[in-house]
């Protein structure tokens, strides 16, 4: 059975100049695996994973045929179900450590409160957890951390604390949205390997979203490519560089390359056509 | 002829036991009509050379020449006729209550042009917007077109050298090779000198013939740009943040 399964998902919001659909019909399917979605920024692709986890408030609508995680509609539970599915079941790394983390409370309290959370122990078992979590993430001197306030982390080390948090109450499934795009590009790789470690020793599925398509062509097994809240193409990652959709192909050639110079960068034009396509279906 | 030269510069920020040396006697020379790029991680101390040079930090030392003169601390308008700048962020460096003509017209109002109205339209026509660009806010723009008026605006004085910030990093890539297209074409066009940040190599291998690459406040190395695609830096930092650039997951 797959992990998570997701059918003709809409989020729209209103708006005084009539309804705007961030995303439109998409569907998709998540395994045991790693799931990249590309797209431009206002492509739906960070409104499918917060729809997801239900976290897109009123006026915000979400409607979809059926959400299953391992079978089960999470759009037929309760808010306070919903709350029992967040961060035990599912999980969610945002953009920017900068903004997730609690900036008057110690790493280690936050970390201890996700653990604590989901599982009836005591403050030392906790701590233990957190040690543990943090060495994980290739984090030294976890002792030190802990006690420390996230303005005292650079921003590997906060992405890193976040990915400890998120994985601590061990979830089946990772939605990491850009958990990488404030970082340097050799701090970036680190934090990679990181999750990608993690998700495969624990059997994770994980939703990778990103604007990056080199990124998601090197880093995930399946990639959902989305425009104008549909999703315009699905490809084997490895094969995205042979993909077929003018969209896609328009992204990833007017990407600067360095080991193949040209004169002019290829400019994407816009087909309003594009708009129009029915959604491709990622379900597997 | 050198359009910027800069002799060992040091910029520091705070005094005495809180200072930090961001930048350690950076030396680098552009040629007239040249690109020169500047590549490193966060706190590299890359975009503070830059804002050293157009004079938003006090605390420097060193030698800057720009166009065969020697700088002062305090920089007049002729400095600013020579060199502008162009921020990272453009949703940041536009007053969110200025219509684009006022950004533009201001502009040229403080450097003392008189034809403001055609020169306004000529600097819309240069960055590619339409006249129906001109009486509009920041808000009603994207964050393409927002870069376009900044490049507008830092091109009004009619400078030599534009020192561009990271300029396409807040933005998609599709925008992004728009916006790189339009200064290649402007540098052509105006005979413009370039000195670009970035943190993203390939950006930088695309638009510059010459790179320094920045680690820890200092230049590590000046390589051109064939080394760079050739791979062979000599700089064992270089090499890695090359590698790091073109495989995520090595």
């Amino acid at each position: 059975m797959n992990l998570l399964d997701v059918e003709d998902l809409w989020v729209r919001f209103p708006t005084s100049s009539g309804m705007f659909e961030a995303v439109r019909g998409v569907s998709f399917s998540l395994g045991r695996e790693r799931l990249g979605i590309v797209g431009e920024s206002g492509s739906g692709k960070s409104m499918t994973g917060r729809a997801i986890l239900r976290l897109i408030r009123p006026p915000g609508q979400v409607d979809a045929e059926r959400i299953d995680l391992e079978g089960t509609n999470l759009m037929q539970m309760s808010e306070k179900e919903m709350r029992d599915v967040r961060g035990s079941q599912i999980s969610m790394v945002m953009q920017d450590p900068k903004f997730s983390l609690n900036p008057v409370m110690t790493v280690g309290d936050q970390i201890m409160e996700a653990y604590q959370l989901h599982n009836k122990t005591n403050r030392r078992e906790a701590k233990a957890r957190a040690i543990e979590m943090l060495e994980a993430v290739s984090i030294r001197d976890a002792e030190r951390v802990l006690r420390a306030y996230p303005h005292e982390m650079s921003g590997g080390m906060g992405q890193r604390i976040m990915i400890a948090m998120m994985m601590i109450p061990n979830p089946k499934i990772l939605i990491a949205d850009e958990p990488t795009s404030a970082l340097d590009v050799s701090v970036q790789g680190q934090v990679l390997r990181i999750m990608d470690k993690l998700v495969q020793d624990r059997g994770m599925g994980l939703i990778f979203i990103s604007h990056d398509l080199n990124l998601v062509a090197d880093f995930c097994d399946r990639v959902l490519i989305m425009y104008a809240g549909r999703i315009v193409e699905v490809c084997q990652a490895d094969r995205l560089h042979e993909a077929t959709h003018p969209y896609t192909r328009g992204l990833l050639n007017s990407l600067p390359r360095l080991d193949a110079p040209k004169d002019r960068l290829e400019a994407l034009v816009r087909d309003p056509d594009w708009r129009h396509q029915p959604s491709v279906s990622g379900l597997k | 002829m050198k359009a910027l030269s800069v002799r060992n510069l040091d910029v520091w920020f705070g005094v005495g036991r809180d200072q930090v040396d961001a930048v350690k006697r950076a030396t680098f020379y552009v040629n007239a009509g040249a690109s020169f790029g500047i590549v490193g991680e966060s706190g590299s101390g890359k975009s503070t050379i830059l804002r050293a040079v157009t004079g938003l930090i006090p605390t420097w030392s060193g030698e800057i020449e720009v166009d065969g003169r020697h700088v002062q601390h305090k920089r007049g308008r002729e400095f600013y006729k020579l060199v502008q700048m162009v921020f990272q962020d453009p949703y940041a460096s536009l007053h969110p209550r200025h219509s684009v003509d006022q950004v533009l017209s201001e502009t040229l109002q403080l450097h003392g042009f008189k034809d403001i109205d055609a020169r306004v339209r000529g600097l819309l026509d240069d960055v590619g917007l339409g006249p129906s660009f001109r009486f509009r806010y920041p808000h009603q723009l994207s964050g393409g077109q927002r870069q376009r008026v900044a490049i507008a605006r830092a091109l009004a004085p009619e400078p030599k050298i534009l020192l561009l910030d990271e300029p396409t990093s807040a933005l998609d890539v599709s925008v992004q090779a728009e916006i790189l297209n339009l200064l290649n074409d402007l540098r052509a066009e105006h005979k413009l000198t370039f000195v670009m940040v970035s943190h993203d190599l390939s950006v930088v291998g695309h638009m510059c013939e010459e790179v320094a690459v920045m680690k820890d406040g200092e230049m590590v190395e000046v390589m051109d740009i064939e080394t760079m695609r050739a791979m062979t830096p000599r700089h064992e930092y270089t090499k890695h943040l090359l590698e790091a650039s073109l495989n995520y997951s090595a």
